[in-house]
């Protein structure tokens, strides 16, 4: 995995304060560590500016992610205003190797192969049956004999598996 | 990943007409497609419409953002969703028909889940071609748009051919159900490849592109599944093309419209 972890360039204090802010959904990780806390830098006007992305166009947790920040910048007496921003669009292939590994601990399988993966065309389908080499392990065991139950799940980025070992249902962040 | 190139052509806002009309497919389905949440078939397919929705609505809410931007005068995303009335939508008409089959007494009683699959399938075929071009539109924040939404209807696109195998290739009575949401609905994707001006403007400033253009790439992506679905492609359709992206529609978008407009209607501006 080519996680590419925004590294803080100046503002380091403030970097350090936003680094508390989880994920409202899955606490274990940090919206830097997602990958939709983007970069702090100064706007146009001068105005310190951090920039946010969303990850699905309708994931609810936007709304709270945006009050967190706000809310710490506020409590650190900084003024700033947060941008959201859309392009490049948010991927999972920007979650860190830590994050990937936080998830797994925590019961969520991580994205398996990122949108860098070998590309077919936007319309390729995506098969139902996953090929072996395409199975996901279960983050409670590490079995790779594990199947999907539904495309979708609790929240917009997940899928719902099941472990054919162990039997423990599982969430499974799904590349996005 | 799907990087979106900057465009060496300086950039030329779309039409509104034409935001309008990708705005309002997504809402106009999203909002038909929540029609299912707590009314699933089983729990796993009542949490996929509801993702689906949720994916749908928040598609529309950017680019109602991005209209609400360029008309300024107080227009905001709720005041485009909300207080529009069904001659100014710009959905195909595809999109805001019931879940029922053809000729089904009540449109609620008779909700079908082979329906809302084919419709879904149909929509989402055509709706990943549109994004994977757009994002190369000369509108920045319509190809940033496009960038996120390809991302999500692929999921869609997934999930509904996966659910039309499912049923063509099912028992006898998913098949014929298959089938006959298949007939019933195909008529109307003839509204896909007609002419607007609102497709014609954007296709020519480069920050859109016209459905025409994708014809072939679609039949090609639907009639694969079909195949793969023992289901049959009805005869070309020869009567009326609907007319839903210029604004005129069946009587069901009112309903639709009436029931998704009346809490902000009865409590304007109102905040929670």
């Amino acid at each position: 995995m080519n996680a590419t972890d925004i590294q803080p360039a100046g503002h380091t204090a403030i970097w350090s304060a936003l680094e508390v802010l989880t994920d409202p959904e899955i606490p274990v990780v940090t919206l830097r560590e997602l990958g939709i806390l983007r970069d702090i830098r100064r706007g146009t006007d001068g105005m310190l500016e951090v920039v946010i992305t969303p990850t699905y166009s309708g994931c609810p947790a936007m709304g709270q992610i945006e009050d967190d920040v706000r809310a710490t910048l506020a409590a650190q007496g900084v003024e700033a205003r947060v941008v959201t921003q859309l392009a490049p669009a948010w991927t999972t292939d920007w979650m860190t190797d830590d994050a990937r590994e936080k998830l797994r601990a925590y019961g969520i399988a991580p994205p398996r192969c990122g949108s860098a993966m070998p590309a077919p065309g936007a319309s390729a389908v995506l098969r139902f049956a996953a090929l072996p080499a395409a199975a996901v392990p279960c983050p409670h065991c590490g079995s790779a004999n594990t199947t999907e139950i539904s495309h979708f799940g609790s929240t917009a980025c997940k899928a719902q598996y099941r472990c054919l070992d162990c039997m423990e249902p599982f969430d499974y962040f799904k590349p996005y | 990943m799907n990087a979106v190139e900057p465009r060496m052509a300086a950039s030329v806002q779309a039409p509104v007409d034409y935001l309008l009309h990708l705005a309002d497919n997504a809402l106009i389905l999203g909002q038909r497609n929540a029609e299912w949440c707590g009314h699933g078939p089983i729990i796993e397919e009542d949490l996929s419409m509801a993702n689906n929705s949720l994916d749908l609505i928040g598609q529309a809410r950017l680019l109602y953002q991005h209209v609400a931007t360029l008309q300024g005068n107080g227009a905001t995303e709720d005041t485009l969703a909300y207080f529009r009335d069904v001659p100014d939508f710009r959905n195909y008409t595809l999109l805001e028909l019931p879940h029922s089959p053809a000729l089904a007494g009540t449109a609620r009683g008779d909700r079908d889940y082979a329906t809302t699959i084919v419709r879904n399938f149909l929509y989402s075929a055509l709706m990943v071609l549109v994004w994977e071009r757009l994002q190369g539109s000369t509108d920045p924040q319509l190809a940033a748009i496009a960038a996120k939404s390809l991302k999500e209807v692929r999921y869609h696109l997934r999930h509904s051919r996966d659910w039309l195998v499912r049923f063509g290739d099912g028992t006898d009575e998913s098949h014929a159900r298959a089938q006959a949401a298949l007939d019933h609905l195909m008529p109307y994707t003839t509204e896909f490849w007609a002419d607007s001006a609102a497709e014609t403007a954007a296709q020519a400033q480069g920050a859109g592109v016209h459905p025409g253009a994708l014809r072939a790439d679609w039949d090609a992506l639907v009639d694969a599944a079909l195949q793969e679905a023992t289901l049959v492609r009805p005869a070309p359709a020869k009567g009326y093309v609907t007319e839903g992206k210029q604004g005129i529609h069946s009587e069901h978008l009112g309903f639709v419209l009436a029931e998704m407009q009346s809490l902000a209607r009865a409590h304007p501006g109102a905040t929670w």
